[in-house]
């Protein structure tokens, strides 16, 4: 057991720290916001000419190969120095890893750079109006027609939709078989007639997701990652992906947040309050144990290879928190705490879905029950 | 980075887990729960084992391993619910080893190797403080105020026996004037013995989570296995959650002790009330599960939800340990 950093890890660390000290270029415009999109990319373009574009990527494929400890440490120190997000995070964090482990040759050569690069921007249609948790259930079709598919269904809950050139689209390809079986991972242009995307105003008053119709939109046959039929446990790998390192680089992001309310606190002159106290001292002991659980976590993946369904703690504490915290945060402030648009009225919003969104906390729970502690599945 | 046991750590926690369950197993632990008793012959194995030393330094007759090694067998001794006076001990042993060179040539080596009982109080109380095995021990390790102890002759001292819902433990109130002051860190002896205490709370939590897991996956109602019920699945998956945070943060409080002493205070302040909290809720939450079988004497549960209660109040509530994390984080 040792947390400090190796030498050759705080190297590492140092070196990330040193080239976002030079070169982060601060806060972005709210998303949703017309110049979002070009500041994230300009950011993107900066990150790939450092080299630090897909770090967990394999060097054959532009990445540097980084190991997990590594990938925390990046998130760490990306969160740390307040960086904003670059412009194809879902190709960085799923479509380039799903390419990698299931696309061909082929694929691989015409994908990856440009999703490094940001030259061309993904998103993902997974969820629809009717597949939430039980995405498996879901009906978009996908028929096979001369070289190709027509896509005829509904997509929700799709950021960066209204930029992308590529979504990754999982559809039903096979209406006869068992839900999980029947299910196709393809990569679909977004720039077609047949496609078209809304944005979604969610309760912060932003749009940061869409929906997507298809209207027996286009998907040559060269599109198909992975097989026919194979569509699950593509969808699977991303959604690992999604969820592997994460708890780390949230303690983070939760402790800044901590540490700006114990401010506030202090400024308030609530600092003698014994419930104002009991209620700080709740969440540092959760934001630490998030983040050393996730160490713990990391540890053992290192070890076995495979992120275990443990990380589902995590993003369960994570959501708990956020949602505690901001609660909090707006009763310390008052009434004023909850005026239209200020920060932490608008952090109270936007964590209301932290509960829903990647996988809800009644689910996670799911999947520590029946695949952590073994308790039979409701059926 | 690595937050992870070594060989030899994880060889320490299989021998304990083995040991443990072999000699307390549920009928032994309630027949001297029963009778407010421990038992000798054990307890001589345990000496043997070298546990009553395993952090005393090796110059004063211990093993010289550090608190990591230390919580690994208390969480196993948490988990089997071991009547034992090895936590006395400890918390004896980590106020000794702050002693003078006197202090500790004259105790810790006999301490170390279980031949001389030692008790210490697990409240800062000056007067009636609550000292578990205070009868029969040689030596007492009680407060002396704010931030410092003192060793206390027993036969100076007035103990009563205080009869607590735990009987897997031997409990007593002290009262003594003078002693002779430790001249070394009382308060970083306070700390660390809060953090083997935290990982007894952690193993408490974590067996009575077990138990309800076995039940819920064979006790069947409305014709299915209760375990698939998300009213019981989800309270244990709960307890999941309580005993992973908990074992973390122990561990961690453990890791700084050696490493990071700086970060020891709010440390172990952090893993004294998140495992306080969690062997409490997880202890009452695994007793809902069993339901009524749960709430009778003839069942197992109530013991380890007996000593979680006592074990929570004992060297600083989870409230008080709060506030303490809420100075050490910066509130004025």
């Amino acid at each position: 057991m040792d947390l400090t950093l190796t030498e050759t890890e705080a190297a590492f660390r140092d070196e990330v720290r040193g080239w976002l000290e030079a070169n982060n270029p601060g806060e972005e415009p709210r998303s949703g916001t017309g110049n979002w999109i070009e500041f994230a990319t300009d950011w993107q373009r900066a990150l790939h000419a450092g080299g630090w574009a897909g770090i967990s990527w394999p060097a054959e494929y532009g990445g540097r190969g980084a190991s997990l400890i590594e990938q925390a440490i990046f998130s760490e120190e990306m969160g740390r120095a307040k960086a904003p997000r670059p412009a194809n995070l879902l190709g960085l964090v799923m479509g380039g890893p799903v390419v990698i482990a299931h696309g061909t040759t082929e694929q691989k050569e015409r994908y990856l750079e440009p999703i490094l690069s940001a030259e061309e921007i993904w998103c993902q249609g997974f969820s629809e109006p009717e597949a939430g948790s039980d995405l498996a259930s879901l009906k978009t079709r996908a028929v096979k027609d001369d070289g190709g598919w027509r896509v005829t269904g509904q997509k929700v809950w799709t950021s960066f939709a209204q930029y992308s050139k590529w979504c990754m689209l999982v559809a039903r390809t096979d209406p006869e078989a068992p839900k999980h079986k029947g299910l196709t991972y393809f990569l679909l242009d977004m720039e077609q007639d047949e496609v078209e995307v809304r944005p979604l105003r969610q309760i912060t008053g932003e749009a940061e997701f869409n929906e997507l119709f298809f209207e027996g939109a286009w998907i040559p046959d060269e599109n198909v990652v992975g097989g026919v039929g194979n569509g699950w446990n593509v969808a699977i790998t991303t959604l690992m992906n999604e969820r592997a390192g994460l708890g780390a680089s949230a303690a983070l992001g939760l402790r800044i947040g901590l540490d700006e309310l114990v401010e506030m606190i202090n400024e308030a002159g609530l600092g003698g309050h014994p419930g104002v106290r009991e209620h700080v001292a709740k969440l540092q002991i959760g934001i630490e144990a998030l983040r050393l659980g996730a160490l713990r976590t990391l540890t053992a993946t290192m070890k076995t290879g495979i992120p275990g369904p443990e990380g589902s703690i995590s993003k369960w504490e994570w959501a708990d928190l956020n949602q505690d915290m901001t609660a909090f945060a707006t009763d310390v402030l008052g009434i004023e705490g909850l005026a239209w648009g200020e920060e932490w009225s608008h952090r109270l919003l936007r964590s209301q879905a932290n509960s829903i969104e990647g996988g809800t906390t009644d689910v996670l729970k799911n999947i520590v029950a029946e695949r952590v502690l073994g308790l039979p599945r409701l059926r | 980075m690595n937050f992870g046991l070594n060989d030899e750590q994880r060889e320490i926690q299989a021998t304990a887990r083995e040991f443990l369950s072999a000699r307390f197993t549920p009928e032994k632990v309630r027949e001297l729960a029963e009778a407010r008793a421990y038992d000798d012959a054990i307890w001589t194995e345990i000496s043997r084992l070298g546990w009553p030393g395993i952090a005393v330094a090796e110059e004063d007759g211990g093993q010289g391993l550090g608190l990591i090694e230390l919580v690994l067998i208390a969480e196993q001794s948490g988990y089997a619910l071991a009547p034992t006076p090895l936590m006395s001990t400890w918390n004896a042993a980590l106020f000794l080893a702050e002693g003078s060179d006197d202090q500790r040539a004259r105790w810790l080596p006999g301490v170390a190797s279980g031949e001389t009982r030692a008790a210490a109080a697990f409240d800062g109380r000056t007067e009636r403080a609550v000292v578990p095995d205070a009868d029969g021990a040689a030596v007492l390790l009680l407060s002396a105020g704010e931030d410092s102890a003192r060793v206390v002759d027993p036969s100076e001292a007035t103990i009563e026996p205080l009869d607590l819902i735990d009987t897997t433990r031997r409990y007593f109130k002290v009262s003594a004037d003078g002693g002779e002051e430790i001249p070394g860190d009382a308060d970083d002896a306070a700390n660390r013995a809060c953090v083997a205490l935290a990982a007894e709370l952690t193993g408490v939590a974590a067996r009575a989570m077990e138990m309800a897991v076995a039940y819920a996956k064979e006790r069947e109602q409305f014709g299915r296995a209760i375990g698939a019920y998300q009213a019981v699945s989800h309270r244990c998956a709960q307890m999941l959650y309580d005993v992973e945070e908990s074992r973390s943060l122990t561990y961690y409080a453990a890791w700084t002790a050696g490493a990071e002493p700086e970060s020891l205070p709010l440390a172990s302040s952090m893993a004294k009330a998140r495992a306080s909290d969690a062997a409490r809720s997880v202890t009452a939450a695994a007793l809902q599960v069993f339901g009524g079988i749960g709430f009778t004497w003839e069942h197992d549960l109530h013991f380890l939800l007996k000593r979680a209660w006592v074990s929570a109040e004992l060297l600083g509530t989870a409230r008080q340990h709060r506030d303490r994390v809420a100075s050490l984080v910066g509130l004025d």
